[in-house]
């Protein structure tokens, strides 16, 4: 079973360069471009990872995180937050929220792909 | 350079010293004026009696001398303003 | 031999000539010239010597003449306090600068907490007071009249001339009082003229008095020593003056120079620079020492050389007379005639400026109520109530003196108006040095000095059955043995002077005190005393240096505008930034221009309350509860009166209310700052991701298609240009909101720019739209920036063509006239913007639906701005079937439908 992420980004271009990143390191990627129906969707997919943008169309990164912490059996999905504002009081409210991870957009490819092998590090068989 | 402070603390000393010189002339002029004249004998009750000319004499001089002290006291004060970086400060002494 | 009527001529050309320096004064003092004269200290002291007046030309002899060596305590008394000029002038003279005093009633009743009681109470007792004194000048100047009068006419009938000549000399003084004192209304009244004309006038009364003491001691006692030896034979050559006389005379006289309401004007009101004080302190005692010299000589041999009957109180011309020397006699009557005049004008003009600020005017304003908002008219009744004032004083001491009989001895006379002003003195001094001291307390203290007075020196000046009737002397009111006016409390035996000053003054004082410590003072009273006490604490401003800090310029700027207006604040600033040699930008805060500032300030709001304003904006210092207080004083001070104060309180607190509006509004904008770079930050690094995403991918990625590197690159480029696109829509909408960037306004036709836009957003855009026009309607001539106009349009027509969700996308435009308006709407058959975001649609980065993310929702704000400038109006409508935007244009051309 290969590895799944759910993917959600609006930015069509950053979803276009994530997915093509993992793919080649083997993972299954899912995008979804609107908040609003993010955490049942990633409720349903069972999914290794959940990559989320902050601001969303829907629902912000934020309100998905907190709807996928109240859920139990999701309590431990790592989840790596994305983001273009890289102000430090949205780092702390993503810590609060229970965030695996905190990233400022850019990025460098190879950061992403080592944090993403970390936080799935001995869950992804 | 610490003469030139030397100098000015040397200045403001002195200056304050002329200030206790101006306040203390007044007490001084009243206790000549004012007091004195008292113990003279005005030739009430049969005392002997003072010619008019002495104290004539006596009061004029008091007087030219309080206003050369009060003279010598503005050029001593005015002086150290003028030769002081500092312009004039009367107040607060 | 010199007839009245070439003695009347010469006091006219006289007073001609001291009219002409007066009013040249007067003209330099305007045009600010001659300041090294107007404002020496030499004119300083010479004005002091108004103290010196015809009692002490022609009296200071006769008193000699009858009391050896008493006269002298007159100018002992002021030397003294000339000499103690740092115990209390320094602080009168301070005081009366930082408050703006304008008379002595005035420094008392602001320092008890503004009390118009007060100020009328010691109004009424200075005139009263000063009145015997008025007296005394018109008997001198009768007396002197009359010496050659009778020389004239021989002797016979002086009573007769003595009578007409009083009234016309009380009516002459008063002609020259109004003449000088009340030609024009000086704000802070100050009368260069009338100092420089009473300089001059002590230069003649000096030179008159010296000439005959010269004349006296080397022409007819034929040298000093001599001098010396007639003294000591004369009938007044010992010593005979009792302590209590010497003492009171002394105390009486030094507390009237400081309390003389002509004395405070000339010493306090007129001062031009503190330092003059203590050149005074030893050339005003020398100027007295001069005129006193020669007192007891000139005394001495009059009444050697004069038959018994002679008046001494005229030895002055009657001894140069006798010896036939004419000329010295005219220049004795002229220092004689000096002495009277300055003194009546100086002391009616001071008095008179007591009675029209403080009984006049207050009446006047109460009376009619409208008459406070016209300017030119308040000056006018100003003026009109000092002329009043002046005739009224002067009639008073007419009136007096045809009461007292003329006849009574001129230093007597003098005595009584020390006397009666001598009782400010507990008040003042009390005032200036004690903070517990209260109005209460000055209100007794003054009643009952003024009374114990009124009863035992100025009644019985009428002398028995004048004022009081006889009984009243021998056994006391109401036959109260205690209540005797020359033997209060039943002790007889004193010198009535010492009695009268000894229970005045003991009483004044005593009842001051105590009704001072057990009354409670008013919190104005405590805040004026605290800036009376310590007025060397408060006045001292100038050595409190303000440390700004570069960023509190505007702020400054923003309060400056507020008082001063802006064209003036302005300029202010960069008059102060071209003085510190910046050439742009506003001025280094430095200390010296904010004190530049707050004095500017202060010009216009008073002192406390623009070193308030200041001192909060540069957070210096902290605002105590007693700097508030002064705010709320000062503001008392401008107003004067307590109706105005409630509205200048109000206007404070609204001012203070728009001062915190307009602080929110600052951290509001402040706010609005992050979150515009917080945004920015956002739209700037969103699509450097995708760059730096696949750059890396092109880069480090091995095995590439050419289709996958294609694409790729592509994205890249497209991100790049969208990254462009937001740095000039940034740029353009910095410039529309600084409002830079000129608009270029010319006449253009509206089809012509629809024209453009329409073309120009369909050629950028792949998706088709329908775009429906009414050619006919946009044949209107505008005279506006075409190209700025064309960018709205297309951005409001690619708006269309990128959020317009319906399948037939539909654009609309319709152009019609309203009033003078041109209104274009575009109209799309959308599903239009939700309710909630109408309000959004024209902000920054408002973006609704970010799935197209090519824009950073800058365009609708970009295209407010410049409709804004194009003096226009953009707004969304809601259509009941899609969106509209609508713009109304207001420049149609002059020309129209061309």
């Amino acid at each position: 079973m290969s590895k799944h992420v759910v993917l959600v980004e609006d930015e069509t271009n950053i979803a276009e360069a994530i997915r093509f990143l993992l793919g080649r390191d083997g993972w299954r990627v899912e995008t979804l471009a609107n908040g609003g129906n993010a955490a049942e969707v990633i409720r349903a997919a069972r999914p290794d990872l959940v990559m989320l943008d902050v601001m969303l169309p829907g629902k912000t990164g934020f309100e998905i995180l907190a709807e996928l912490r109240s859920d139990e059996s999701l309590a431990d999905l790592p989840v790596l937050m994305l983001t273009a504002r890289g102000q430090s009081r949205d780092r702390e409210m993503a810590i609060q929220a229970g965030v695996s991870r905190f990233m400022t957009k850019p990025f460098s490819n190879e950061e992403m792909l080592s944090a993403v092998r970390e936080l799935t590090q001995g869950r992804v068989s | 350079m610490p003469e030139a402070r030397l100098f000015l603390e040397r200045r403001s000393y002195r200056r304050r010293r002329m200030m206790d010189a101006v306040r203390i002339l007044p007490l001084l002029c009243t206790l000549l004026w004012l007091v004195v004249p008292l113990m003279w004998p005005n030739g009430s009750e049969g005392s002997a009696q003072t010619a008019l000319s002495t104290v004539i004499w006596y009061l004029f001089v008091v007087w030219m001398l309080a206003i050369m002290a009060s003279f010598a006291l503005w050029r001593r004060i005015r002086r150290s303003d003028t030769a002081g970086d500092e312009p004039a400060e009367t107040s607060g002494i | 031999m010199v007839t009245l009527n070439q003695l009347i001529g010469v006091c006219l050309v006289y007073v001609a000539g001291l009219f002409l320096v007066a009013f040249l004064a007067e003209r330099a003092a305007l045009r600010g010239k001659g300041n090294w004269l107007l404002r020496s200290p030499l004119v300083y002291t010479l004005s002091l010597s108004i103290y010196c007046t015809a009692w002490t030309f022609y009296g200071a002899v006769g008193y000699a003449a009858r009391s050896g060596l008493e006269y002298v305590t007159i100018y002992l008394g002021p030397s003294l306090v000339m000499i103690g000029w740092w115990w209390v002038l320094r602080r009168l003279v301070r005081i009366g600068r930082a408050q703006r005093v304008t008379s002595v009633a005035d420094l008392i009743s602001a320092r008890y907490g503004k009390s118009n009681l007060l100020a009328v109470m010691v109004t009424a007792m200075a005139v009263v007071g000063v009145t015997p004194y008025i007296a005394l000048q018109l008997q001198s100047v009768t007396l002197s009249v009359s010496i050659f009068a009778t020389q004239d006419a021989g002797l016979g009938n002086t009573p007769q001339i003595n009578e007409n000549a009083a009234f016309w000399v009380a009516a002459g003084l008063a002609l020259f009082t109004v003449l000088f004192g009340t030609r024009n209304l000086n704000a802070n009244e100050r009368h260069h003229g009338v100092v420089i004309a009473v300089a001059v006038e002590a230069v003649v009364k000096l030179v008159a008095l010296l000439a005959v003491g010269a004349f006296v001691v080397w022409g007819v006692a034929g040298g000093v020593a001599e001098t010396v030896a007639r003294i000591d034979a004369s009938p007044i050559g010992t010593w005979q003056t009792s302590g209590g006389r010497w003492t009171a005379l002394i105390v009486v006289s030094a507390a009237a120079f400081v309390c003389l309401p002509r004395m405070f004007q000339v010493m306090v009101v007129e001062n031009d620079d503190e330092r003059h004080l203590q050149i005074a302190s030893w050339a005003f005692p020398l100027y007295l020492m001069a005129i006193s010299l020669f007192v007891v000589p000139i005394a001495v041999i009059g009444l050697e050389l004069m038959p018994a009957g002679a008046n001494p109180d005229l030895y002055v011309l009657t001894v140069p007379l006798s010896q036939g020397q004419n000329g010295l006699a005219m220049l004795a009557f002229l220092g004689g005639f000096s002495s009277a005049t300055s003194m009546v004008i100086v002391a009616t003009l001071a008095l008179s400026t007591m009675m029209s600020n403080h009984i006049v005017m207050p009446l006047w304003l109460k009376l009619s109520q409208t008459g406070a908002q016209q300017s030119g008219d308040v000056r006018g009744v100003v003026i009109r109530a000092r002329r009043l004032s002046i005739l009224l004083i002067i009639t008073l001491g007419y009136l007096y003196y045809r009461a007292s009989g003329g006849s009574g001895a001129l230093a007597a006379i003098g005595l009584i108006s020390f006397g009666g002003v001598a009782q400010f003195l507990p008040a003042l001094l009390g005032g200036i040095f004690w903070r517990g001291s209260t109005r209460t307390g000055a209100i007794a203290g003054l009643s009952i000095g003024f009374v114990i007075w009124m009863f035992t020196m100025l009644l019985p000046s009428f002398g028995p059955d004048g004022a009081l009737p006889a009984s009243v002397f021998e056994q006391g009111v109401f036959g109260l043995g205690i209540l005797r006016p020359q033997a209060l409390f039943g002790i007889t035996g004193l010198d009535p002077t010492v009695h009268a000053v000894w229970w005045s003054l003991s009483l004044n004082a005593l009842l001051f005190f105590v009704v001072s410590i057990f009354s409670f003072p008013s919190p104005l009273e405590r805040l004026q005393g605290a800036q009376f006490v310590n007025v060397f604490d408060h006045s001292s401003g100038a050595a409190r240096g303000w440390v700004a800090s570069e960023g509190g310029v505007e702020d400054l700027m923003i309060m400056s505008q507020r008082i001063l207006g802006g064209a003036e604040a302005q300029a202010f600033f960069a008059a102060q930034a071209v003085g510190q040699g910046r050439t742009q930008g506003p001025p280094l805060p430095t200390p010296e221009f904010v004190q530049a500032l707050e004095r500017e300030l202060a010009a216009s709001v008073g002192a406390a309350t623009a070193n308030a304003m200041i001192g909060q904006i540069i957070g210096g210092q902290a605002i105590s509860v007693e700097d508030l207080m002064a705010v709320a004083d000062e503001s008392a001070q401008i107003l004067e009166y307590s109706g105005r104060l409630e509205a200048k309180s109000l206007e404070l607190t609204q001012t203070a209310q728009e001062l915190s509006q307009a602080n929110e509004k600052l951290t509001q904008l402040s706010l609005q700052k992050d979150d515009f770079l917080s945004q920015i930050s956002h739209e700037l690094r969103t699509p450097m991701t995708s760059i730096r995403s696949f750059s890396e991918i092109l880069r480090d990625m091995e095995g590439l298609s050419e289709v996958e590197k294609t694409r790729y690159a592509s994205i890249i480029h497209s991100e790049t240009i969208r990254l462009t696109r937001l740095l000039d829509d940034l740029l353009d909408l910095s410039v529309l909101e600084s409002g830079q960037g000129s608009l270029n306004a010319q006449r253009i036709s509206l089809h012509d720019v629809i024209d453009r836009a329409v073309t120009t957003a369909q050629a950028s855009s792949a998706r088709i739209l329908d775009i429906r026009r009414t050619v006919g309607d946009e044949e209107v001539m505008l005279r506006t920036d075409g190209d700025r106009l064309a960018q709205v349009f297309i951005n409001l027509v690619t708006n269309a063509i990128k959020y317009c969700d319906a399948e037939q996308a539909v654009l609309d435009i319709a152009v019609r006239q309203d009033d003078n308006e041109v209104v274009i709407d575009f109209t799309d058959n959308g599903s239009g913007i939700p309710d909630d975001a109408h309000n959004l649609v024209f902000e920054k980065f408002a973006r609704l639906n970010s799935e197209q993310g090519s824009g950073a929702g800058l365009g609708l704000a970009i295209c407010r701005e410049i409709i804004t400038r194009l003096e226009g109006e953009i707004s969304y409508v809601p259509y009941p079937k899609g969106a509209r935007f609508e713009v109304r244009l207001s420049c149609l051309a002059s020309v129209e439908n061309a």
